[in-house]
């Protein structure tokens, strides 16, 4: 399945856009989206953290995505 | 006025504070973040704020929940800016309004504090010679 990955902060930086589309295997979770990610681009691994969030909402590194889900990358927060 | 808030105009504290003002209130505590002009003795241009917009609102109506619940606040107000804010301007405010004050400052404290760790908000600071994410390495 194909899923646009949206990122925001120094991830659009990172990957020199505001998206970047991957082709996943059904049944692919963040952990492999991660792995994806740090392999294509290896300065994600230099953040302090990386956390997705689907539709809006944080999720753990076991879930598993879905071909219309909004998936975002959050890298480190510094709001305030 | 709403309560949970995002806006690339100019913030206004004042009336942040006149939303949570109730008459069963003892005390209002505002927090107002404002645009420093240095970041460890280097001189700051300006901050620039990016968020998702979506996500930063339920986030935030989140931590406005929680503290209402745990503190027996009346109200809480959190509003941010986004966009180029310049030195000096409000960045971010968070007011609340508690029958006592020891309520009021815990839960602006932890507002703040919480704002901090889980909205998706990013700033970036703008030097004379270039700029950086905040907080994005360790």
């Amino acid at each position: 399945m194909n899923i646009e990955i949206i990122a925001f902060g120094i991830a659009k930086d990172i990957i020199q856009g505001k998206s970047v589309a991957m082709n996943l295997a059904l049944g692919a979770t963040v952990s492999d989206v991660k792995k994806d990610l740090i392999r294509d681009y290896p300065d994600f691994q230099s953040l302090a953290s990386l956390k997705l969030a689907v539709n809006a909402e944080y999720v753990s590194d076991d879930y598993i995505l879905n071909e219309n889900d909004e998936v975002v990358l959050i890298p480190p927060v510094s709001g305030g | 006025m709403k309560d949970i808030f995002i806006t690339s105009e100019r913030l206004d504290s004042k009336a942040c504070t006149d939303a949570v003002i109730y008459p069963g209130a003892g005390g209002v505590v505002v927090f107002v973040g404002t645009v420093r002009n240095k970041t460890k003795g280097k001189k700051v241009l300006h901050l620039e704020f990016e968020t998702y917009e979506k996500m930063a609102l339920i986030e935030m109506q989140k931590i406005a929940d929680e503290a209402k619940a745990k503190w027996s606040l009346d109200k809480m107000v959190i509003h941010h800016r986004t966009g180029l804010v310049p030195i000096g301007e409000e960045a971010v405010v968070i007011a609340c309004s508690a029958a006592h004050r020891k309520e009021a400052f815990e839960a602006c404290e932890y507002a703040i504090d919480t704002l901090k760790l889980s909205v998706p908000i990013w700033k970036k600071e703008i030097f004379e010679d270039g700029e950086v994410w905040v907080s994005a390495h360790p």
